[in-house]
């Protein structure tokens, strides 16, 4: 299949990782990525959170401009997938709204006729490929790897129909068929506080610490995220939350597509696992990946 | 009657010009897609009990939602608890009413904000505003001006605390040297300044 890539703005940077391993895993499975052309910034929530009809115009843009290719627009980004997925719905459900977006659009000749799809890549995986096709393609088992599956808030919530709410199951399916072990990991969905650690950083350091220390008690010794702001706040902060609250937290946080590629065969370096600051296998807890 | 009337316009009550004001405020809040959900609510608490962040709030989303229908919007908009809110939408899920917490108080923010009621150096206006003015201008956000823009507004001496992190992204080839410009940034805002002008068109109920 094919399908229009919407990167969003920090996976050219901050999250670049997240970028090269999800293009390689897209690529290693056959299904074909075009890149949105000229997209710009979906507005995030600090633009919701100041103005909410510019807020929809800006990502109303990129909807505009995504909707010519013909195909899904699938944004990596737990944000952008949020912003543009419930730009999307408004504009579908309210009358108004998508009038307002019009006039907006109009003046740079674009013209959003309610066309797109908006997916999070996670479900393209698991629903269009299929997991079955995924673990026929793996060439290395993950066994050994011990993964905390941190979903995060915004992929599943508020209601978007793709997966439980409260214990979703994608990426847990996903690697359970490529041979690693899931922990028990209670904090799957709580919030990590997003912006809140620039904002409040007491708050979002508390937060992320009790994320982190469940997922070491339960045993372990690597969190899958699959959103750039989830991965900065978890693994950036680490250093932190140690010396605030005197822990020994040494955990490191992958991308749930950096540690797909490598079943799928990826080198650590394409899929951008060298840029982790906490680096992957840490020296404790060295994995045995088998073929 | 005529006595009891008058009463009610002197004691307490609110002048009719200020019961106007208070009342399109309201109204805009309870505008927004979803806002007449609030109606609903049976003041249970699950939306407090989900709320991870609920343990610092000073007013917590149980009691913003009451406030908001005994029509008291000065005590929610000079709250902590619209800033604090991470926008995780544990709330709203859970809300056995489905009562769009998350979006009611995104949509107090933005009354607050037009109301210009929050501190000065605020940090989440602060950093809106520094991620709004970096929107505009090159379409697309950039992290590292983002981080020095809100620093700049808020407190600048704590950016040197950014440094090693900022330094430890940098040689991992994490942070770009220069914003990133679309390619129609000139015909990106025309479109802002028009929405801008939509922004102002007060929605109608739709029924």
């Amino acid at each position: 299949m094919e399908y229009t890539y919407y990167p969003g703005c920090s996976l050219e940077a901050s999250a670049k990782g997240y970028d090269e391993s999800f293009r390689f895993v897209f690529q290693a499975l056959g299904q074909k990525l075009v890149e949105l052309e000229d997209w710009n910034c979906c507005g995030a929530t600090y633009y919701m959170a100041t103005k909410e009809t510019i807020s929809l115009v800006i990502s109303a843009r990129n909807l505009a401009l995504a909707e010519p290719y013909g195909h899904d627009l699938v944004c990596p980004c737990s944000s952008c997938y949020t912003i543009l997925y419930k730009t999307n719905h408004i504009l579908k459900n309210n009358r108004i709204m998508k009038a307002k977006v019009d006039q907006a659009l109009k003046k740079d000749d674009l013209k959003y006729d309610l066309g797109i799809k908006v997916r999070h890549p996670l479900e393209v995986l698991v629903n269009d490929v299929g997991l079955e096709t995924i673990a026929s393609k793996a060439k290395i088992s993950l066994a050994g790897m011990k993964i905390a599956q941190y979903y995060g808030c915004q992929i599943v919530r508020p209601d978007r129909g793709l997966d439980d709410k409260e214990n979703p199951q994608m990426m847990d399916s996903l690697f359970a068929a490529l041979g690693a072990e899931n922990v028990y990991f209670p904090m799957k969905v709580r919030c990590c506080g997003g912006m809140l650690m620039t904002t409040y950083p007491d708050v979002a350091l508390e937060l992320n610490k009790k994320i982190l220390e469940s997922a070491r008690q339960n045993g372990a010794n690597l969190v899958l995220t699959t959103c750039p702001l989830c991965q900065i706040n978890l693994e950036a902060y680490q250093d932190k939350i140690n010396k605030k609250f005197k822990t020994d937290l040494h955990l490191p946080i992958l991308f749930f597509t950096q540690a797909l590629g490598l079943a799928l065969g990826g080198d650590p370096k394409e899929l951008g696992i060298k840029r982790s600051l906490i680096p992957f296998p840490t020296k404790e807890n060295r994995l045995e990946v088998t073929k | 009657m005529r006595a009891r009337k008058r009463k009610a316009e002197t004691e307490g009550a609110y002048s009719r010009k200020e019961k106007e004001l208070r009342d399109s405020l309201l109204l805009q809040v309870a505008n927004i897609p979803g806002g007449e959900s609030i109606k609903k609510c049976i003041q249970c608490g699950s939306c407090t009990g989900s709320c991870p962040v609920s343990y610092t709030m000073d007013i917590t989303p149980r009691e913003i939602i009451a406030l908001f229908r005994a029509r008291d919007i000065e005590s929610i908009l000079s709250s902590r608890t619209i800033w604090i809110c991470a926008s995780c939408y544990a709330c709203t899920i859970r809300c056995p009413q489905g009562v769009q917490v998350t979006d009611i108080l995104y949509a107090l923010k933005r009354l607050a904000i037009e109301q210009k009621i929050y501190p000065k150096r605020f940090p989440v206006y602060s950093l809106s505003k520094a991620f709004v003015y970096l929107a505009n201008r090159y379409g697309r956000s950039y992290e590292p001006g983002l981080i020095v823009a809100y620093f700049l507004r808020t407190n600048p001496f704590k950016l040197l605390g950014m440094i090693p992190l900022f330094l430890k992204l940098f040689f991992k080839g994490r942070i770009g040297i220069l914003p990133k410009k679309i390619k129609g940034s000139k015909n990106f805002s025309k479109i802002l300044q028009e929405a801008e002008i939509m922004e102002m068109v007060v929605p109608v109920v739709e029924s």
